[in-house]
């Protein structure tokens, strides 16, 4: 195994294990922090996968921004934790868990095909691929009308939030 | 060199965590968390099918989901925030006032 | 030996890193006595004297007294994050230092030096994601201490933190439009070409040095933490070794901060008569004098600082929030204009 491919699953198992403890611990602030980490170690996906753009806007607008917006909201709503126990009944624990094998098993299920038609993970990349150059050219060109309609999306949220965050004004 | 597969293996289980984190938990918060761990692993799947077709546009996709997800976080937590006034309390369990 | 340790390759990279260390704990030591010297000297008063010749031992004493305070949590607080916070700070604070170049490549023992840890082609914008990751010590520093004092000045430093992020980014951007690279080599080689970016964006280094004034949480920014407002804000429940790490984080950012002023800016190792005096001398002789002229302008930059910091009163914390961002971030985009304006007509 290459030091790329060790690399790789190394930072797959810290992914599901932060994964899982987004999803299993009790407290909120715990499971913020365990996405961060989360969102890290994608980063790092990324820039295993020449993705180095990604990756690093990855960190700065994912991990570096939104979860600070819900670090801030966990902080000031301060709900009481209480984990993936309590009221849950048996039918939807099995269902659940049940539907998310099934999905795994379709994975596993389609994995020797695709080892076959791209083998050895595809050919080799122009040289900077993933960079801001290649990125940025796409992105004004091929992407442009995407690239307005985001802008207007972010707008549109932004506006949105800050009207529904607003205090009741009481006559 | 990973191969594709390895990379959709990963993507599927991460976003199977993700589906069990928004059907099992009650906390409002954790369930968009876990809906940022499903978009995760589907820019991760978008990056390793650009990177092994050797495409661009697998990583322009991923880039427009980032752009979404920040839009959707915003506005899902403005949304909690303001449920948490009326009814303080973050548990969705609680807030069921259309079912009939 | 010399190949394994000073070339290419896992092991020069760690030599390198522990040098960068060391370079930057020692700028960050004398920092804190040349902080209370100066403030001596501005105030009309003397600093600390008696430590030492002209007081240089006070850092060494400072440390010892922190060594030998005693380390505690208060009462409910949570232990594992209120013990993450300040090693997420100091980690953090530390980390960017791997992109900064202190000098342009030179041969020296028979090897080419890059005086640079990891020359990344995505360069600045490690800088800003390792910075932002440093947001959450404060954040988690604030909210761990299980006291109102610590929250309320924990999310008021994180929220002037990302709101001057986006100025501080957006005052860069004119420089990479410039440098056509996100290396910060290439952007000191741009500047080296042409003119100091200062000169050609002056608005933008304007809006660059207030974010960054903001970021680091020092005066005239530095309500979250000044002793009239919220006792010591975030780092109020903090004694001995975890506030030391607080303290030392907040000066490594000082440094990084005016290392990226020079970096950006001012044109690095590079100045204007150096290129033609150094033409015939012995390669190492220019790479060391590239070092001296770099770190020469960060300690400009540090007094700058200092200066400041002992000059000016502090804002209360609505105006600093507007400032950020009805005031730098309307600037900022106003710089873009301006630069594309001078690429457009070929004045840089």
């Amino acid at each position: 195994m290459t030091p790329r491919e060790l690399f790789f699953w190394a930072d797959a198992v810290v992914a599901v294990l932060t994964a899982g403890m987004v999803l299993l611990h009790r407290n909120a602030v715990v499971c913020a922090l365990s996405l961060v980490m989360h969102l890290c170690t994608v980063a790092v996906f990324f820039v295993l996968l020449d993705a180095t753009f990604l990756g690093v806007v990855q960190v700065i607008v994912y991990a570096g921004a939104i979860m600070v917006l819900f670090l801030f909201v966990i902080m000031l709503l301060d709900p009481k934790g209480e984990g993936v126990t309590g009221r849950m009944g048996n039918i939807q624990l099995f269902v659940t868990l049940g539907a998310a094998l099934l999905l795994v098993a379709g994975i596993l299920r389609i994995l020797p095909a695709l080892a076959v038609t791209n083998a050895g993970g595809g050919a080799a990349v122009p040289e900077g691929f993933g960079a801001i150059r290649g990125i940025g050219e796409a992105l004004f060109s091929t992407y442009l009308l995407p690239f307005e309609l985001a802008s207007v999306l972010l707008l549109v949220a932004m506006i949105g939030a800050l009207f529904m965050g607003k205090k009741e004004i009481v006559e | 060199m990973i191969s594709f597969g390895a990379i959709l293996l990963v993507s599927g289980i991460l976003f199977a965590m993700g589906v069990v984190g928004v059907l099992l938990r009650r906390s409002a918060l954790v369930i968009l968390m876990s809906i940022e761990v499903m978009l995760n692993a589907a820019n991760l799947a978008f990056v390793g099918a650009s990177r092994s077709v050797g495409s661009i546009d697998g990583q322009m996709f991923a880039f427009f989901v980032m752009a979404v997800a920040a839009a959707e976080a915003a506005v899902g937590l403005a949304i909690i925030i303001a449920l948490f006034r009326q009814r303080h309390t973050t548990d969705v369990d609680q807030v069921s006032f259309l079912k009939w | 030996m010399t190949d394994l340790l000073l070339g290419p390759g896992p092991i020069g990279a760690v030599v390198k890193a522990l040098v960068v260390l060391g370079v930057v704990m020692g700028i960050v030591g004398p920092m804190v006595w040349a902080e209370r010297r100066i403030a001596g000297w501005i105030q009309n008063r003397q600093g600390p004297n008696r430590v030492g010749p002209f007081g240089l031992l006070q850092p060494l004493a400072d440390g010892i007294k922190f060594i030998f305070k005693e380390p505690m949590a208060p009462e409910g607080a949570h232990v594992p994050l209120y013990v993450l916070a300040p090693a997420l700070s100091f980690t953090a604070a530390l980390s960017t230092f791997a992109v900064i170049p202190f000098a342009d490549r030179f041969a020296a023992f028979g090897h080419e030096i890059w005086p640079i840890v990891a020359d990344l082609d995505i360069g600045i914008l490690w800088v800003f994601a390792v910075a932002s990751l440093g947001v959450y010590a404060i954040v988690l520093a604030g909210w761990s201490s299980n006291n109102k004092y610590a929250m309320l000045g924990g999310l008021r430093s994180s929220a002037q933190m990302i709101s001057y992020e986006l100025s501080l980014t957006v005052s860069v951007v004119g420089v990479l439009m410039v440098a056509g690279s996100l290396r910060l080599t290439d952007i000191v080689t741009s500047q080296a070409n042409g003119l100091w970016n200062v000169i050609t964006q002056p608005l933008g280094f304007l809006v660059f040095i207030t974010s960054a004034f903001a970021e680091t949480n020092r005066l005239p920014f530095d309500l979250p933490e000044a002793e009239p407002e919220l006792v010591a804000g975030y780092h109020t429940e903090y004694s001995s070794m975890k506030f030391l790490m607080f303290y030392m984080a907040e000066y490594a950012n000082v440094v990084l901060s005016a290392c990226m002023i020079t970096l950006l800016f001012f044109g690095g190792w590079h100045l204007p008569f150096t290129a033609n005096l150094l033409a015939g001398a012995a390669p190492i002789v220019a790479g060391l004098v590239g070092i001296g002229i770099f770190l020469a302008k960060v300690f400009f930059f540090l007094f700058v600082y200092i200066w400041v910091r002992w000059t000016l009163p502090r804002f209360r914390y609505d105006q600093l929030m507007s400032l950020g961002w009805k005031g730098m971030l309307p600037l900022a985009v106003a710089n873009l204009v301006w630069t594309a304006g001078l690429i457009l007509w070929k004045l840089a």
